[in-house]
Parts: C-alpha cells; structure tokens; sequence
C-alpha cells in the first residue's frame, strides 16, 4: 500500500466497518464467540484441509502399493516388502549425458540423452530373490502405476473444472485418440521412429491436442463447447483411423490391442523415469492455478471481472493437462475411468475447492490404479488394465450417482 | 491494493471515476451500443434504465472490461479499461453479475474471498485478504453464514454474498447488473441501500434496474438506454416523465411523486386497441385516486381530456399535468371562487362527456350534473351503499342516490382533501378501462336514451 492512500475508498470502508460494528454492538459477545468457533473449525484454509487429505490419502496410498507388491506368484511378508522397498528409493545425485542412437527410416544420429546416477538412502539386509522379485519385477510396475494414476487423476480434475462439465476427462481434446493413432500406426505398419512406441505415441497425442485447440480458436478465443465439440469430432475421426490402422496390422494386431486396453506390464524403471518428473511438473504448474480454476468455475464473464486473464490461463491449464496425459497414455496406453471418476469421487467428498481437490485428486488417482492394476495382475489370467479400470469404475460411479446427490459438477 | 498509489495521481479531484465516451459496441449484428456517453463521479449512484435489449448489459461490460468496444473508450479512474489487463481492470471495477447462481459447493467465506483474486500474487499471496474478506461480510451482514455452502442460500442471501464479494475486491467503481431482478421487496430495498451506502463512502456505482420506482428512488442520476443510444440522464424527477416512459418503453405512463418516499413513481397503462380509440372530449371533475385514475384511463384510451375542478397539489392535479393537460385547480378545502368556477363551466360545454370521479363538495356536482352526458365513478371505499351502481350512466340527473359523502366536503363549498389523502392509498378504487370508458362510449352515443 503506498503512501497517500487515505483517501478515496481506505477511509471510506474503515468508516463503513466502524458503523457496522456500532450497529451489532447489541449482540457483540454472540457474533465474536460465533466467528471464533467459526475460525478455528470451519474456517481451516484451504491449504490446510489440502495438507490433512493429502497426508491420509498419501498414507493409504502407500498402504496399497505395499499391499500390492506382496501379491503375486511368489507371495512375500510386508516387512520384506517395505525394505525392500525401501532400498529401492533413490534420490538422482548426478547427471551425465549420453548419446542414444536414434533412427528415423534408414538415417539414424545420435542424440544426447541425459542418464541420471542416483544414490540409494536405505540398505536394509533382505533376502536377495525377494528384494529381486520386489525392485526388478513389481515395484516397476506399481510405480508407474502411481505416475500413471496420478497423472491422469490430476489432469481429469482439471478438465472437469475447465469445461464444467461432468463428463470431461483427461482426454477430451484428443490426446488420447491422438496417442492411439501414433502407437497403433507405430505398431502396424512397423514404422522406425525415435523413442519408439511410446515417442510415438507421445507425439500423436500432443499433435491432436494442438489440432483441436487451433479449431476451436478464433480471434483469439477459444470457447470451451467449441473446444468440446471439436474435441469429440476429432476423437471420433481418429477413431477411425485407428480401426483401419489395427485392420492392417496383421500378426502385430495383439500387441496393438493391447497397447489400446490400456496396460502396465510392460512397466520398467525408465518409463517411470521418464514420466514421473513430468507428472510432477505438471501437477506443480497446476497447483498454482487451483484458484484460478476456481474463479473459473463461476463462468468466464464473470472470472475475467475477477481478474482473471480467461483465454491465457486456458491455454496453460489446457497445454500442461494434456502433457500430463499424453505422458501418461504413452507409457501406459488408454487407460480409461481414473481421470473421470476419481475427480468425481473427491469431489463429493472434499467438496468443489481445487486447493483441495486437485492434490487429493493425485494421490487417489494413484491409489485408485495401483489398486486396479493389482487386481488385474492378480487373477490367473493377466488383464490389461484398462478394463478393470472401467469394470471397477463404471459400477462405483453408478453407485455414487445412485445413492448420493451429484451436484452438476 | 497495491497499485492504490497509482490509483490517486490519476484521478484528479473533479473528474469523474467512470467515464464513457462515444462508446460503439456490438456482437456482430449491428451495434448494440451507439455512442454512448455517460460518466459517473465518486460519490455518485447512477441508475441505468431502459427497455429490453437496450444495450445495458453491454455498456456495463465496456465499463468492466467483459466487452471490447469497437468505437469511443471506456475510462474508469484515468486508466483506458482497453488498454488494462484483466487483473488492472478488476482492482478498478467490481461487478455483480446479473445470474448470481453459483453451481458449486464453495463455502460463503471462498466465494466472497474470490474478490480478492485481483489482488492476489500468484506465489506472494494477498496480506489483506482476511480482512477485506471480514469487512466485506459483515457490511453485507452475511458474516454470520460464512461457512454455509452457497447452495443452501436463499436467492436473497445469494445476492448479498455476490456483492460481499464485489465489495472484497475494494474497487473504486462497482457495477451492477439488475441487482434487484429475482429479490423480494425486501431485499430490493436492503441491497440497493447498501450499495447507495457504498458510494456515500467514496465508491461511484452503476446499476442497471428494471423497476423504475426503485432506481428514482435510490439512484442520484438516472440515465435512461433505448436502442443503444442514451437517450436522457439526470435526477429522476428530471429524467422520468410520462412523455419519456412512454416513448422509451412504447407504453404510455404515468409519472407521479410518491406519496411515501417523494421519488417519481412510474405506473405503465394498457396501450388502447388500435380500433377502439375514444375519440370524444371528456370533462373530468373530481378527488383522490378515483379521479386520477380516471384521467389516466381516459388519457390513455385516447379521448381528449379536460380537467376541473381538482384540488391544487392532489394527486388529480399532478397526475392531469402529467399528461400535459392544464387542470382547473382549487386550494384544498377554501371555497371554489367564481373564476374557477367559470372556468370549470367553460370546459364542461366543450367536452361531450362529463365525468364526476370521487367526492365533490354539492356545488360543483351541480355543476357537473348539468351536462347531458355524465358518467359517475367512484372509489369502493367512500361510497360503499352506492357500490351496485358505482359506475353508473347518469345522463341528466337520474335523481340517483346523492353521494352520502362521508368526508365532509359537502359541507362546504370547498374541494375536499381530507378524503384525498385517505384516497391515494385506496388500492381498489374502481376506475378501470371498462368502468370508465366504456359507460363514457355508451353515454356518448346516447346522451339522451341512456336512462331509458
């Protein structure tokens, strides 16, 4: 506040709160007791019921991935499995580049790569198949179940608040037909491309994103049903191109089915490398726009009178939820439900605020996928698990529009 | 409040907070918005009335920045809203949206902190926040629901909890768009006595109102949009006449100064069927809201109105000027002088049709009675005995039940007024278009055979 700023509206509202207090000052002592109580109850920031939620779903988060690596044809002690896990957990000390050949048709050159050297925190003394069996089989998998899942929990909180509308999920504008389309055309015609599949697949998805917001653009404004419905014709065409695509694939059409359910078998310690620091990115990013989103949610007429530039932190909040989820389908594939129904599921219970909403959201979503993907492995037949995803999900979201009122977000 | 310093070297002491100048704005089709000019000084409620679809939401969303205009500028305290973002803009100018439903559970206390958002850093937080949160609530006296979900407000309280937040955000300019639109009475009332409040203490404020008696009540200057021009501002009683109203809102009205409050109070009548219009000249004598209720019928059914004898300041007299009709006027209950009389007499030979409306002292209902042509209209509550034909044709004198006038303005020959001020608040008095003119139609026709 600068100096000489007394006058105009300062003294004003001072003088208007003097009066108001002069007219309560017949029941003073009712109105100080009832906002004490309200204080120190009701009005808990934000910040600090966010940090409540997050450390409770956190600690059942890491109930369940500690539940899930004893489960498997091998079945091990949970102590043997938290060392194990512990020994596991490293922190990445040192960076060295190293050159990748990378080969796109018959050229190829060498790009450099950074390589982290990471130093471990814990050495606990556990049986050597078990820690094996723990750090180069399941916790893999699991892991990037949490990236994955939290990922797409996160960037599906997102959407739904940026389009106010139910049904949003991660990939409404596309990203994850866009990916289908790169990992499917990748897997079908046996195309050479660099990092592969998951490349691929990466770049598909951000190249639809990018399409379908540049259809919805005009003037540099880009409404939220145009988008939407932009996003839906796009989705649909891919879909398109991705049944002709698996009609050539031939003798490679399993791997792209499976690719397109939606699976974390393939789940080793660099996709998790690779992904993990974008999730976390992302998430940061769009933690510091949880108010904006809220604003949001009140309408873009009326968010802009609030201050808010409508069009810009659109653009952002749509660019890094969609990083977030092609990061998330290029390693994992489509997998479906977790970025719809776990925002739903937090909303009823923590309530529209994405101070809270968004950081809860995260850790359910990964608590939410580790859970479904040890379902899926656990059966005598493996599952992708995309379709436990939705076979789970499906159900319990009925359940939840059944039994408790869902507001119409 | 961190630009505040900014805020004062701009706005020197005379001018004006919000000023509009030449603005052209529309979606497309034509311009909505057609060089409108308006400003608003600190210190100052102004009232924007006009139809629908007149341009008042958008001339509120050139002012806080939702609409670009394509011609003139919008400068709201020195700065162009054009050329601010949309953080600059919103610590200048707080809007209260027309829709106030918020379809989301945020608690009372987050939507009202929402105001603050302009004032916010992204990492750094608001300092003043709390507070601006706290005297924004209880100013709006919703301090004590701050926890409550929005949801579980009534519309009311609704409202209040939005303006809560727009007065969080600690603008210099408030805007308002229908404020009033889905409250009750008494709401109406409460909010924009707040918001008058607000801009005693140094805030200008721009609102759009449908209702006309409130915003003459509440609001300091009324500007008056119609298809996208401005087509008067002022006082109200300046800026809301018959003439005005009807032109505005294409239906004739009349204007008239409350009873209660003083402020101009606008009555809308029925257009006349385009067929039916009553092309005779009618004399009306009389009181009270019988006799300015019957002007106003026959005014609007579009006979040629002559008024007299009324008393001087009534609300007959000033509802006959209204519609620029010259009355023959008395001082309340000092005896009718003979130029008076002869005046009122002149008048009755020149009007086809006499009507005697509400209590009269004996002489002039004489008078009036000599006309070949008389239709007799009075209120329900003074003439109860003569209910079953209060509205009756009485062409000459039918020798019909003398009005037993209960006031005591027979007693003198002095036009009543102790009946007058019980008749304004008479809410069924019984001049309607089909007690008043169709008798005066059938008596006009048939001046003679009427009573037969």
């Amino acid at each position: 506040m600068g100096t000489g700023t007394g006058t105009g509206t300062g003294a004003g509202t001072d003088a208007g709160t003097g009066a108001g207090t002069e007219a309560d000052a017949d029941a003073p002592t009712e109105s100080g007791a009832e906002r004490q109580s309200t204080r120190s109850t009701n009005r808990r920031s934000a910040t600090a019921r966010a940090v409540a939620w997050s450390t409770g779903l956190g600690a059942v988060l890491v109930a369940v991935v500690l539940a899930s690596a004893t489960i498997g044809p091998v079945s091990l002690s949970i102590p043997a499995v938290a060392k194990a896990s512990l020994n596991a957990v490293a922190l990445p000390t040192g960076v060295t580049l190293t050159g990748a050949s990378v080969g796109l048709g018959s050229a190829t050159a060498s790009v450099p790569v950074p390589d982290l050297t990471y130093t471990y925190l814990f050495a606990f003394p556990v049986d050597g198949t078990a820690e094996t069996i723990v750090r180069s089989v399941r916790l893999p998998r699991i892991a990037l179940g949490v990236v994955v899942g939290f990922a797409l929990a996160s960037a599906g909180t997102v959407m739904q608040g940026f389009f106010r509308n139910p049904m949003a999920d991660p990939s409404i504008v596309g990203v994850s037909s866009g990916a289908a389309v790169g990992a499917v055309a990748t897997i079908a015609l046996s195309l050479s491309v660099p990092f592969g599949i998951q490349g691929a697949a990466f770049a598909g998805a951000l190249v639809t994103a990018f399409a379908v917001y540049l259809v919805a653009t005009e003037n540099g404004r880009t409404p939220v049903a145009t988008l939407l419905l932009a996003g839906v014709a796009v989705q649909t065409f891919l879909g398109a191109v991705v049944s002709y695509l698996l009609l050539q694939a031939g003798e490679s059409i399993e791997q792209a089915l499976y690719w397109l359910m939606g699976r974390l078998h393939t789940a080793t310690w660099s996709d998790v490398e690779v992904t993990l620091p974008v999730a976390v990115v992302c998430l940061v990013v769009l933690l510091a726009y949880t108010r904006d989103l809220n604003v949001l949610l009140l309408g873009e007429a009326d968010a802009h009178t609030l201050g808010i530039e409508v069009e810009r932190t659109k653009r952002v909040l749509l660019a890094v939820s969609s990083v977030a989820t092609a990061a998330a389908v290029a390693v994992a594939g489509v997998i479906g439900f977790v970025g719809l129904v776990v925002p739903h599921m937090l909303r009823l219970v923590v309530g529209p605020d994405h101070r809270v909403l968004l950081p809860t959201s995260a850790i359910a979503g990964s608590a939410f996928l580790v859970a479904a993907d040890t379902l899926a492995r656990a059966g005598p037949a493996e599952l992708p698990v995309g379709i436990v995803t939705a076979a789970v999900g499906a159900p319990f979201f009925l359940y939840l529009l059944v039994t408790r009122e869902v507001h119409s977000l | 409040m961190t630009d505040s310093g900014e805020k004062t070297t701009d706005s020197g002491d005379d001018s004006a907070l919000v000023d509009v100048q030449a603005v052209v704005a529309g979606y497309g089709n034509g311009p909505v918005l057609d060089g409108v000019s308006l400003s608003v000084d600190r210190g100052e409620f102004v009232g924007l009335v006009g139809p629908n679809g007149a341009g008042k939401t958008t001339l509120l969303g050139t002012i806080n920045g939702v609409v670009a205009p394509d011609g003139g500028r919008v400068v709201v305290d020195g700065a162009s809203v054009g050329d601010l973002s949309s953080k600059a803009a919103s610590r200048r100018v707080a809007t209260v949206p027309q829709d106030t439903t918020v379809a989301f559970d945020f608690r009372v206390e987050d939507v009202v902190e929402m105001g603050r958002t302009p004032h916010r850093s992204r990492f750094g937080g608001d300092p003043d926040a709390r507070e601006a949160v706290a005297r924004a609530l209880d100013r709006t006296d919703t301090a004590r629901f701050r926890a409550r979900s929005v949801g579980s407000l009534s519309g009311g309280e609704r409202q209040r909890v939005v303006l809560a937040r727009a007065l969080a955000q600690e603008t210099p300019v408030l805007v308002l768009d229908e404020p009033t639109a889905s409250l009750d009475v008494n709401h109406q009332v409460r909010t924009l006595e707040l918001v008058r409040e607000t801009t005693r203490e140094g805030k200008a404020a721009l609102a759009a109102i449908h209702d006309l008696d409130l915003a003459a009540r509440f609001c300091d200057r009324l500007a008056v949009l119609a298809d996208g021009e401005l087509r008067a501002i002022g006082p109200p009683e300046d800026v809301l006449t018959g003439e005005r109203v009807a032109a505005v809102f294409d239906t004739p009205a009349a204007v008239v100064p409350s009873p209660v409050t003083g402020a101009p109070t606008v009555t809308p009548l029925a257009d006349p069927p385009p067929d039916s219009a009553l092309d005779h000249a009618v004399h009306v004598a009389g009181t009270g809201t019988a006799a300015a209720r019957t002007i106003a019928t026959l005014v609007s059914a579009g006979a040629t109105v002559t008024v007299g004898v009324v008393p001087t300041g009534g609300l007959a007299a000033s509802v006959a000027s209204e519609h620029g009709i010259d009355p023959v006027e008395a001082s309340p209950f000092a005896p009718v002088d003979a130029a008076t009389e002869a005046a009122a007499r002149d008048r009755l030979t020149a009007a086809d049709v006499a009507v005697l409306a509400g209590p009269l002292p004996a002489s002039l209902r004489a008078l009036v009675r000599d006309h070949d042509a008389v239709v007799r209209v009075t209120d329900g509550k003074t003439n109860q005995r003569e209910l079953g034909d209060a509205v009756g044709a009485e062409p000459g004198d039918a020798g019909g039940a003398e009005p037993g006038n209960p006031v005591g303005a027979d007693t003198g020959n002095a036009v009543g007024s102790g009946a007058e001020t019980s008749d304004e608040f008479q809410p069924d008095a019984v001049a309607t278009p089909s007690t008043v003119v169709e008798p005066v139609r059938r008596v006009a026709k048939a001046p003679v055979t009427a009573d037969d």
